[in-house]
């Protein structure tokens, strides 16, 4: 017979507001196999525990029952209590009562009796616990990290300056990401490509960080410590290692009508081409949809001319194999597509053009070299308005429903800076609110008001329309009490940002959970911001929720010493639940082997003795308790019930539906 | 009628919740009458949490609204300014305990085109 000891936690007043706590301990000290059930106001407490200690010796506990908050918060913290007083850690059982009690309860009556079934339930499983001990499995010393934005460069730089290796995969042509099409950045106005393109070149420099652009996550396979990634690099067409970087080509080419993705579309690459002069690897790339050779089977100019014979026409997609110990995902964001807002006549008008379109214009490597002009007849605007939110804070589901946190800051930038470099122009922009939250935002945002005379007006526009060559913008003044009229020669609008549409599959390979808008989900909002609530994949960037650049920095090394932490262990400790099979019942039938997410379970032939000097060879499952878990597939899914899970057994679940069914 | 017990009926009707409002003002921006109204549309929102009643009920606004619906159709939020007005001027009407349209008139205004759903609706709006 096993001596239970019962303890009942208040959570301060979380539990003990809805709950009669110390009518839950006296109940449960009544039940068989209890011998002491005491309650306390915080049983995590240092205090809480030392009374959990001293009892276990007291009294010879052999199980321990804790009825407090969800197991995902503190069964780690007792299951070391009870161990450092000689108890196995997994005769340990946490009765939820605040997350499945409490906090969803208002009766204080009908709140104490559930929380008493619970803990009654928590005791009839514990009662069928036996000691576990967890195995080990070996860390692979490499990291991949997804995405070579500023996210995944900062990530790659910091772990590879821990001394591990490090992959970066990012889908397009070049690293750098959006940082790398801005032209300043807030709130110190320093170049983007000074900060950043230092960065990429010290990516491709380290020898530690194998940098692989334009290619693709294929499949994910493992757990924590021992991934097994594909990785789809896609044909670029001209040899990575051969290419110089010269530019020949581009020049040479004449099919010249592929639209520049680098400068958002603004104007015409080649279609050979190297995405922008300091893009990582400089390294060229054919676009089949244009290249005529790959099209019709005429030209060839390129190879031609190309003095180190880079151009493969008929290369073909290769599939890279690598293990790595822990993934850091830096997808990043693109701006929302704009076909739900034609009242800003987006699609209509050419000088309606969105902010990252606008940043393009302005940066001095962009398609105008740096002039503004308006992109329909090249001539200089003189009126340019801003409009704000367009997309953010939308409920109507034309937009997205959080605010993009970003556009505050950098619409008061190029409202500055316009006035800054044209004292020509007049600045206006439509705002709901403005949020500088931030060490130097606010500041930063009055000057734009104080110092270079832009015009904030408070409220939204509900029409952009064509009169002569102006752009009317229509929208409320709503501190004037008025709607206002502003003709324009442009309109540049601060487009909502979305997760890289790649997202969703990359967070369904890694099992990574994901919210509603398409962003990862944090193991914990607070405590553990960086992580992702499955072990081994870590978050980085604006993939988790938007931010801008300095936050990003942060999170992208704050994540890198996750990842550090991680790969600096030589074995990690495994999952004690695991699955087992019972030979004897188990039919060989492959069922659990297709079900397995891990590629834990395996089939052999073993030889079974029948009495009688006779044996029979029989195919029966096996599972490799390093790689297992603990899921529980398996075992629901197993025909004959030889599949059952250590901790979770089927029959200490019965006995736990049981004892919630006793009254 | 007690004011608040009217305020509740209006909001019923509108079937619109004007807690969703963020107070951007697009409504107004967008708004074809406004020149005409005294009460603008963001401000039927705004009223109608603040329970300003009287003003609402005295609007000319309730007369000059084209119903066009381009306040609920830009509306970032979800609310539709529009129905408010709407039901405002239901509200209006009815208080006024008269009928604007009797059965045995409608043989002589009716023709062909008119859709049977207009019918239906004028009755809902101008019967008490």
């Amino acid at each position: 017979m096993q001596k239970i000891g019962v303890f009942v936690c208040w959570c301060g007043s979380n539990i003990s507001a809805t709950v009669d706590v110390k009518k839950v301990a006296e109940v449960l000290k009544a039940e068989p196999g209890v011998v002491v059930s005491e309650n306390y106001q915080y049983m995590c407490s240092e205090n809480g525990q030392a009374l959990i200690r001293n009892a276990i010796k007291e009294h010879g506990l052999t199980g321990v029952v804790v009825c407090s908050c969800s197991p995902r918060m503190h069964e780690a913290t007792f299951r070391k209590t009870c161990e450092s007083a000689g108890i196995n850690p997994y005769m340990v059982e946490i009765a939820n009562i605040r997350e499945q009690c409490s906090w969803i309860h208002k009766d204080i009556e009908e709140a104490t009796e559930k929380a008493i079934i619970l803990g009654r339930t928590a005791i009839a499983k514990l009662k069928l616990n036996a000691p576990l001990t967890a195995g080990e499995s070996a860390v692979t010393k490499r990291a991949l990290v997804i995405g070579g934005g500023i996210a995944g460069i900062q990530s790659a730089l910091d772990i590879a300056e821990a001394g591990f290796e490090v992959d970066i995969v990012e889908q397009s042509p070049t690293i750098g990401g959006n940082m790398a099409k801005l032209d300043k950045t807030f709130p110190t106005l320093d170049c983007a490509a000074c900060i950043l393109t230092p960065k990429m070149v010290d990516c491709a420099q380290n020898d530690k960080i194998d940098i692989m652009t334009f290619s693709e996550i294929e499949s994910v396979k493992g757990f924590v410590g021992n991934f097994k990634v594909e990785i789809r690099r896609k044909a670029r067409f001209v040899n990575e290692k051969t290419c110089t970087g010269c530019g020949v080509c581009m020049q040479k080419c004449p099919a010249k009508k592929g639209l520049n993705e680098f400068n958002m579309g603004l104007n015409n690459r080649p279609a050979i081409y190297i995405p922008f002069a300091q893009a990582i690897p400089n390294v060229a790339i054919i676009d089949p949809e244009q290249c005529l050779k790959i099209k019709n089977g005429k030209c060839g100019l390129c190879s031609m001319n190309c003095q180190v014979n880079a151009i493969d026409y008929t290369m073909k997609d290769e599939i890279v194999e690598r293990e790595y110990g822990a993934i850091v995902v830096a997808t990043g964001y693109k701006p929302i597509s704009l076909e739900n807002f034609n009242e800003y006549g987006y699609d209509t008008y050419k000088d309606v053009v969105t902010s990252l379109e606008f940043e393009r214009i302005m940066n001095a490597a962009g398609p105008t070299n740096g002039q503004l002009v308006r992109p329909s007849d090249g001539k200089h605007p003189h009126v340019i308005t801003f409009i704000q939110c367009v997309g953010s804070r939308d409920t109507s589901g034309c937009g997205k429903p959080y605010c993009s946190k970003i556009c505050c800051m950098y619409t008061a930038k190029h409202a500055m800076l316009l006035r800054e470099k044209y004292p020509d122009t007049e600045v206006h922009v439509f705002y709901i609110d403005v949020r500088t939250p931030g060490k130097n935002y606010d500041e930063f945002f009055r000057r734009a008001v104080e110092q270079y005379d832009v015009d904030y007006i408070k409220g939204m526009v509900g029409k952009v329309y064509k009169e002569g060559d102006k752009l009317m913008v229509q929208g409320s003044d709503l501190i004037n009490d008025e709607q206002v009229i502003i003709p324009s020669d442009m309109v540049v609008l601060a487009a909502a940002i979305e997760p890289n549409p790649s997202v969703r599959k990359i967070a369904t390979m890694l099992t990574a959970s994901i919210d509603t808008n398409n962003f990862l989900t944090e193991a914990h909002a607070k405590l553990r911001p960086v992580e992702s609530p499955t072990a081994g994949i870590f978050l980085s960037g604006v993939c988790q929720g938007p931010k801008d650049i300095p936050e990003t920095v942060s999170q992208a090394s704050a994540c890198a010493a996750k990842v550090i932490g991680l790969l600096a262990k030589d074995t990690l400790k495994c999952n004690a639940c695991v699955a087992h099979s019972d030979e004897m019942i188990c039919t060989g039938c492959s069922v659990c082997e297709n079900v397995c997410p891990y590629g834990a379970i395996t089939y052999v032939d073993k030889e079974f003795r029948l009495g009688g000097g006779k044996t029979e060879v029989r195919r029966v499952a096996q599972v490799n308790p390093a790689v297992c878990q603990g899921c529980g597939a398996c075992t629901v899914t197993c025909p004959s019930g030889a599949m059952d899970l250590k901790g979770f057994s089927t029959k200490q679940i019965m006995a736990e539906v049981d004892a919630v069914c006793k009254r | 009628m007690e004011k608040s017990e009217q305020i509740k009926l209006i909001k019923e009707r509108s079937g619109t919740d004007a807690k969703k409002c963020m107070k951007c003002g697009k409504c107004s921006g967008r708004c074809p009458a406004y020149a005409d109204m005294d009460i603008k549309p963001h401000q039927f929102v705004s009223y109608i949490e603040k329970g300003e009643i009287d003003k609402l009920l005295n609007s000319k606004s309730l007369f000059t609204c084209l119903t066009c619906f381009a306040c609920v159709e830009r509306c970032p939020r979800g609310v539709a300014p529009a129905a408010i007005i709407e039901a405002v001027r239901q509200e209006v009407i009815r208080m006024q305990g008269e009928n604007r349209v009797k059965a045995e008139e409608i043989p002589e205004i009716v023709d062909d085109k008119i859709p049977q759903q207009l019918l239906v609706s004028m009755f809902r709006k101008y019967n008490k």
